[in-house]
């Protein structure tokens, strides 16, 4: 059967892509961020897993206006990213898993999401630059298959974190009745606090931030108990991003531990976060004990 | 239902702003691709008929301010690809909108990760 073995949440500011085109991981500005994946590269090595679900938000390059859905799933056997407008270089195309896409997606819709199903989907940094911090040598082919899901965060009305909590258990519950022995791993990846837009532009929370990162671990369900309006009052109006965390946590129904935890602030205009949480199912670790 | 209205110094994009905005933000989707940009820098006047701007959002093109094009009906995440072609950044977007300069901005930001 197919397992989930972690989850991955990471801040995915555009501006980390030209930080690795120009090669300045290790200048005071970026090395705490890139420093934040090396026991994840650690973990990756001794775990290697087949498939990562990369749970994030489109920034405008696969959606437009025309058609937002709230949740959608990707169903493709590989996925291109594409130039985003602003000059960041374009990674090699990642190899998708679509067996693994319907059955998510069979399993998403009799569990009453209504998912979008797509079998064209152009992935953005929000999905890229995450994997190409955990595979930073990988290249031109990844070391894993990938299938994007994606959460509104463009268009108000955004679904509410009790409902993207829901959707992650669900998702969990899909991947882990999929018959094939696989080691799969989960991303969220956004966050934490940041605004881009208005007067308040620039605003972070670090005291939020790091409350969000304790209750990701102990206490999830606390998390599901903001309104979309608190969490941009106290995150920001991009902190909504932090659904896609509260996602994949959802997703996480075994024993969870944290690997590595880091917090860095600022990030361009960002609350930098790193965290790796391993999954241990619930049987085993009960065994265990 | 959550009420996001009059969060200081925060523009929710709702309904209201997808129905005002959408000729505005259909143009800046279409920066995404390289050969786009180049035609709106050959002729902006042309190219914003193209997607038949009104005149509010023509102006807040032509400003290049970023309140003014939210107050348009722009929507963030397709007016940074308007602002990537004069290769500005996040931190240049943020100090245009705070009034700081970018040096403040940055000074700002770091400030609060401490």
């Amino acid at each position: 059967m197919a397992r989930i073995i972690g989850g991955l949440t990471t801040s995915h500011v555009p501006s980390i892509g030209g930080a690795i085109a120009r090669d300045e991981q290790q200048t005071p500005y970026w090395k705490p961020l890139f420093d934040a994946f090396v026991p994840v590269h650690a973990w990756l090595e001794e775990m290697k897993p087949d498939v990562a679900i990369v749970i994030y938000n489109d920034h405008g390059l696969n959606f437009f206006l025309d058609k937002m859905p709230t949740f959608a799933v990707g169903a493709a056997a590989s996925y291109d990213n594409a130039d985003e407008g602003w000059g960041i270089p374009v990674l090699p195309s990642f190899e998708g898993d679509p067996d693994l896409s319907w059955h998510m997606i069979d399993r998403l819709v009799a569990d009453e999401f209504d998912i979008t199903m797509c079998q064209e989907f152009l992935v953005d940094h929000a999905f890229t630059l995450p994997i190409k911090l955990m595979y930073p040598n990988a290249g031109p082919t990844w070391p894993l298959r990938t299938i994007p899901v994606t959460i509104n965060s463009v268009q108000h009305p955004l679904p509410s974190a009790a409902r993207c909590w829901k959707l992650g258990q669900a998702i969990g519950r899909a991947i882990e009745s999929y018959p094939k022995d696989l080691k799969v791993v989960v991303l969220g990846t956004g966050g934490l606090s940041h605004q881009l837009d208005g007067a308040r532009a620039g605003f972070i929370n670090k005291d939020f931030d790091l409350l969000c990162m304790e209750k990701i671990v102990s206490d999830p369900v606390a998390l599901t108990k903001y309104s979309n309006r608190q969490i941009i009052e106290l995150a920001g109006s991009q902190g909504v991003e932090l659904m896609t965390w509260i996602t994949m946590r959802g997703a996480l129904q075994g024993k969870v531990s944290t690997v590595t935890s880091t917090y860095h602030a600022p990030i361009s205009n960002t609350g930098g976060a790193v965290m790796l949480l391993a999954n241990e199912p619930a049987e085993m670790a009960a065994a265990a004990e | 239902m959550d009420d996001l209205r009059h969060i200081p110094g925060t523009p929710v994009f709702q309904g209201e702003e997808a129905k005002r905005g959408y000729a505005l933000n259909k143009m800046c989707f279409s920066f995404n691709e390289a050969a786009n940009r180049k035609a709106f820098l050959a002729d902006e006047e042309g190219y914003m008929e193209r997607y038949k701007l009104n005149e509010e959002q023509r102006a807040a093109i032509r400003s290049r301010n970023v309140l003014q094009l939210i107050a348009a009906g722009g929507n963030v995440y397709y007016l940074a690809k308007f602002a990537g072609i004069f290769g500005l950044n996040v931190q240049d977007i943020g100090a245009q909108q705070t009034g700081m300069t970018i040096e403040a901005f940055k000074a700002f930001l770091a400030s609060q990760g401490t």
